[in-house]
């Protein structure tokens, strides 16, 4: 399939995070994933997303930006916030370890996106934002036979 | 989307409908700590068998609310009967300290035992 992108921005309220879910499954719908990929891509936008409002706004309104892209039967995400950064990224990725446990965080969220997606990036500059890129690829239906 | 509480005798049964995020969850957490300040109330219920999707919110809400219902000396149960559910529990490690039940019935009766 040719290349296709698109480009969304909302702002950060937790009402967004299914808003978010939703249309990354509606863009991904095109390469034709299974029921347990759209799953696990709906839910490692989920942790993205619930990530830039919870850590990189801290509750503050902001921006949040969501491109998405396909190609090759490769879906990329990249969620963006321009919010506080994160202090210690490979402490932030460590599986259990949150920065705000009184908020009954789990500290999976990365270990989630790690686990459902193929690949992760996750780059973070202090009081400039925090950039998570994630790729998957979607298996083709020659692959499902 | 969204969720019910239900009370009878000393347990508190929480039905979560469609996807439970951090957005349902913020709003799910207070209600049910309020419900469960009710003195007569023990054990505690988490009826998942109609989400489609949860996220790692969800996790830390059946945690937090694990520790209140320890204090209380009550008894946690999950209900689960989705394979996508099911992973997330999985990976949480919750499944070492709770368990869970593929229909509402088991739970009960654990719950009572």
């Amino acid at each position: 399939m040719e290349k296709n992108y698109m480009k969304l921005e909302f702002l950060s309220k937790s009402s967004n995070e299914s808003f978010a879910r939703v249309v990354v499954a509606a863009f991904a719908s095109q390469i034709d994933p299974t029921l347990e990929e759209i799953s696990d891509i709906k839910t490692a936008v989920s942790e993205a997303v619930t990530n830039a409002i919870i850590h990189g706004y801290e509750f503050n309104v902001g921006t949040i930006y969501l491109e998405a892209s396909i190609e090759d039967n490769v879906l990329e995400l990249i969620i963006k916030d321009n919010g506080r950064g994160i202090d210690d990224i490979k402490k932030a990725m460590e599986p259990f370890y949150t920065s705000k446990p009184d908020l009954e965080r789990s500290g999976m969220g990365f270990t989630v996106m790690e686990t459902f997606m193929d690949e992760l990036s996750v780059e973070s500059v202090k009081e400039v934002g925090t950039t998570v890129k994630m790729r998957k690829k979607i298996k083709t239906s020659i692959d499902k036979e | 989307m969204g969720y019910t509480i239900e009370t009878k005798n000393s347990n508190l049964m929480v039905h979560f409908y469609g996807e439970l995020d951090h957005h349902i969850t913020e709003i799910a957490r207070l209600k049910i700590d309020h419900k469960y300040s009710d003195i007569n109330l023990k054990n505690i219920i988490f009826d998942l068998s109609q989400l489609t999707l949860m996220d790692s919110s969800g996790i830390g809400l059946i945690m937090g609310r694990y520790k209140n219902v320890t204090e209380k000396k009550g008894k946690m149960a999950i209900v689960s009967s989705n394979v996508y559910i099911d992973r997330i529990l999985k990976m949480s490690g919750l499944l070492k300290i709770i368990k869970v039940f593929t229909n509402i019935e088991d739970s009960l009766e654990y719950i009572e035992r």
